[in-house]
This record gives C-alpha cells, sequence and structure tokens, in this order.
C-alpha cells in the first residue's frame, strides 16, 4: 500500500502517537521509543515524506518543467534501486565526490533549473530544501535490506574518506569536542543515550545505516545532512553549508566505515 | 567562509595532490600522502563552514597545539608519545586559575544545577544564555539521577571515596587543587582528555566552579552520601 492510501492511514495514525507520546512521557526513553516503534509498525510517519518524494521525482517541475527520472545517482540515469548504499561516490559530470543530497542539487538544477542556492540556502523542512528531504527519504528507501557498499576505487573517494577521518577526529569549538568525543568508544551513551561507534560498522540500521530518519521529538523528517548539521550544533562548532565538501567527506568516512551493514532507511528516532 | 570557489578549487588540489602519490591505510594508486590530506582537510574546513549566531568560524578553529597534537594523534590511531603528553599537560597547567579568595569550595546546591545544564554555546543559544557544565550528559553524579552518560568515569562518592571528610583540612588540600584544576582545565592532567576545559574556555566562571568542586566534594552534598 506505498503511496497515498497509505500516507493518509499514517497522518491518522500521528494524530494518536502524539496523544500517546505524552502518556509514555513518565518512561524512560528507551522504553517509549520501542513501545511507540511497535505501535507504528506498519506506520513510520516517514512514509508521508517518501510518498512526497516519490511524487517529486517523477512530477515536470522547475523553469525547465523537466521530472528527475533522468537523473542519474552512480547507477546510470533513473537508476534508485541500489543507489543509496553506494553513496556518496565520484560523478564524472561534475568532477566531485557527492553524498544523495548534494547529488539531488545537481541533478534539480540540471535537469528542472531549480537554482542550487534555494536548497543550500534554505532551511530545514521548507521549500526546496523540504523537497531535497523528501526525495532523499524516497531514494534511500527503495535501497531498504541492502548492505551498504560504498565505492572506493576513484582516488578522490579515497581521498574524501581520508578527509572524513581527520573531520571525524577534529576537536574544536568551546567544549574541544569531535565527533570521535561521542563515536569513538564502544558502549558508551549521552545521558541515557545510546551512542553507536562510528570508526567501525555498527551494525544493521545503526548510525550511517539509520538516516534518513523521522525525529519523534521534533516530529521532523531528517536526512544525514541535517544530521551531521545537528551533530555539530551540538559539538558547538560554526554550521557546515549544506552539501558542503566536509560534510560529503564525512559521509564517505561513515559509509565506507559502515561497509556490509544493512540499510534500514527510514527509521524512526527519538 | 563559503564560495563558489569551493566547487572547482577542490578537485584541482585533489589532482595536485594525486601527483605525488604515497601508500597507506587506505589508499590505492595515486593517493595523495597523509600531508597532502592534512593540507586539504584544512582548505575544506575553511570553505564548508559559516558563522552562525554566537558561533564564530575563527574562534572555533583557533590554532591550538593541545587540540592539533591529540587530532593528528587520533587520526594515527597511536597515543602521544609520554614526553609531548606531558608537555601539554605542563602547557596547559599553566592556563589554570587558581581561586583569588582562597576558597575551592561554593555551593552544592548550584553545583548540582549547573551540572544537570547542557545548555550554552551552540549557534542557537544566545550570548545570554547560562552555560551549564553538561556534567550529566558523561558522568553519573547525584545516584538519585539516572539519567546520566557513560564517556566519563562516574563522580559518585567522589570526595567519600578519595577519603575527603573536611574538604578544608590540610590533608585534604591535594584532592581539592587537583579537583579545581581537572574542572578549570582537564587537559593539564590528561593531554587528550574527551573532558572540556571549562574555566580555560570561558564556559564557567570561578565561582560556578567552586560549585561543582562543592557537589564533589562537600561531606553534605548527595554525591557523598
Amino acid at each position: 500500500m506505498r503511496g497515498r492510501n497509505k500516507a493518509l492511514a499514517v497522518a491518522a495514525a500521528t494524530g494518536l502517537v502524539a496523544f500517546a507520546g505524552m502518556a509514555l512521557a513518565q518512561k524512560t526513553s528507551t522504553q517509549a521509543i520501542e513501545e511507540y516503534r511497535e505501535m507504528l509498525q506498519d506506520g513510520n510517519p516517514a512514509d508521508l515524506f517518501e510518498a512526497k518524494g516519490e511524487e517529486l521525482w517523477t512530477k515536470k517541475r522547475g523553469p525547465k518543467n523537466a521530472s528527475l527520472e533522468r537523473c542519474d545517482l552512480g547507477l546510470g540515469p533513473g537508476v534508485v534501486k541500489g543507489a543509496f548504499v553506494q553513496l556518496p561516490r565520484w560523478f564524472e559530470d561534475t568532477g566531485k565526490v557527492q553524498d544523495l543530497e548534494s547529488r539531488l542539487v545537481t541533478c534539480m538544477s540540471q535537469l528542472q533549473g531549480i537554482d542550487p542556492k534555494a536548497i543550500i540556502k534554505g532551511e530545514w523542512g521548507k521549500g526546496e530544501r523540504a523537497n531535497t528531504t523528501a526525495l532523499a527519504t524516497w531514494i534511500a528507501a527503495q535501497s531498504k535490506g541492502m548492505p551498504f557498499s560504498l565505492p572506493q576505487s576513484h582516488v578522490q573517494e579515497r581521498t574524501m574518506y581520508q578527509v572524513g577521518k581527520r573531520l571525524f577526529f577534529q576537536r574544536g569549538g568551546a567544549h574541544d569536542f569531535a565527533c570521535a568525543s561521542c563515536h569513538g568508544e564502544e558502549g558508551k551513551r549521552i545521558r541515557l543515550q545510546d551512542l553507536p561507534l562510528l570508526t567501525r560498522n555498527p551494525g544493521d540500521g545503526v548510525g550511517f545505516a539509520a538516516w534518513p530518519a523521522y525525529r519523534v521529538s521534533n516530529g521532523q523528517m531528517w536526512s544525514m545532512q541535517h544530521r551531521l548539521n545537528d551533530c555539530y550544533r551540538q559539538q558547538r562548532f560554526p554550521e557546515p553549508d549544506f552539501a558542503s565538501d566536509a560534510t560529503v567527506a564525512l559521509g564517505v568516512y561513515l559509509g565506507v566505515n559502515a561497509r556490509g551493514d544493512k540499510s534500514a532507511v527510514p527509521t524512526i528516532k527519538r | 567562509m563559503h564560495s563558489r570557489t569551493t566547487l572547482v578549487a577542490l578537485p584541482v588540489v585533489l589532482a595536485a595532490a594525486a601527483l605525488a602519490s604515497c601508500a597507506g591505510g587506505f589508499s590505492g594508486p595515486g593517493t595523495p600522502s597523509a600531508a597532502e590530506i592534512d593540507a586539504l582537510t584544512q582548505q575544506i574546513v575553511a570553505q564548508s563552514f559559516h558563522d552562525k549566531g554566537i558561533v564564530k568560524v575563527q574562534q572555533a578553529f583557533a590554532e591550538d597545539e593541545t587540540l592539533r597534537a591529540c587530532n593528528a594523534a587520533d587520526v594515527a590511531g597511536k597515543p602521544l608519545d609520554a614526553e609531548t603528553a606531558k608537555r601539554i599537560e605542563a602547557l596547559n597547567m599553566q592556563t589554570v586559575k587558581w581561586p583569588a579568595d582562597g576558597k575551592y569550595l561554593g555551593d552544592w546546591k548550584a553545583g548540582e544545577a549547573l551540572a544537570q545544564s547542557g545548555r550554552g554555546m551552540t549557534w542557537t543559544d544566545t550570548a545570554k544564555t547560562p552555560n551549564g557544565g553538561n556534567c550529566y550528559n558523561c558522568h553519573q553524579i547525584d545516584k538519585k539521577e539516572i539519567s546520566f552518560g557513560t564517556i566519563g568515569p562516574s563522580l559518585y562518592h567522589y570526595g567519600k571515596l578519595r577519603g575527603v571528610s573536611d574538604p578544608n583540612a590540610p590533608e585534604s588540600r591535594e584532592v581539592v587543587r587537583y579537583t579545581w584544576g581537572k574542572i578549570w582545565n582537564s587537559k593539564a592532567y590528561a593531554a587528550c582528555s574527551n573532558m572540556p576545559r571549562a574555566g580555560h574556555k570561558g564556559i564557567l566562571n570561578e565561582k560556578q566552579v567552586a560549585d561543582l568542586v562543592a557537589l564533589l566534594l562537600d561531606p553534605a552534598s548527595p554525591v557523598n552520601k
């Protein structure tokens, strides 16, 4: 029942869940999320974003009035299934290593004539930035259950891995925090929140294999770019530009480390 | 910091770097040397981040010998050699500001409130947001608080375990000074500690550090009950 019917069912369920969420507030967040996941089993609100993304892929839009159906996500024009678990990767036409979202910026710009600034300078959950999140959710979902296998055959893919590794261990900001401060050791947590170890593959559907995800706490759909952005915020770092080389390099580092882990995207998170 | 030149500059640098190839962990034909990747990383950082709210690029990535050495050690997967670690700890020790009035212990209740708060100094905070100590994010402290992190060691019974029954007694002085110094600048005692340098980086002021020392060492604090 992928599509509009499911979207409507989920919309109805979401209202109930918001109410149930208040009753769950007294339990630990882990317990509450487990129960929430059970209740949702077949109705992750992410499905709403998936449906929107699928529509955006096929709809003729932008100054060029074209769809994205000829967009090359790395496996050839229009091939969606399996593309997500091989991103970020090198693209010959742009001469760059790109993640799913920066690649979408390229396709929306080249095929549809949409101004990249509308996405890069945009706000989360609004306008073309929100459309990119929905597209990423649908595209990623087409690779659900598939193992990550980012290519490392191109020199720039290997170079970006090494850059991403340096970014992962880069302490900075007022608190000297790095990605590794929270994600560099096994079995740690912040408050009650479990922290995946991201220097190697953390397991199926964990870490890199869990985003895009629907965030229960704020009712938003978060892409990997959004996840990295908020990690940097909490690290007391300045803001990374959307789809910047730093975020793509981190994606390569996390994605290559996640080799073999099966994607569970889209997931539900706290 | 962001500019359109980023998009064209990267392939040029990569191509130049690829000419001087060097074998290594994840490398293959044409992979740049470690030094070239270090330089490229710096360039990418300079081009990828922008000031937002109270967080400024220049401050966040300011040159800092301690962080540079520790970051490089992590990337290499080898801890700092003993001599470098000692030198960095000494540098950080020099930054510790000891209490002007000689009073190391403040109010443990104010310390508990600080320990609970993880706020302040993100780009969604303002200059007026009171900074928290972030302590419970990583440490167990008062046993009644079950929502604690595990990145740092448990601090429950901190004073009791160190035999401090009277923090003002001469025999307690070493522990009291260590506790103050550790909170002021954690890297004075462990060069690459995960812990922020709360006093040194201006996260907490002298009074607040005293309140946290009291939380850990005051016999009346729930930490030592």
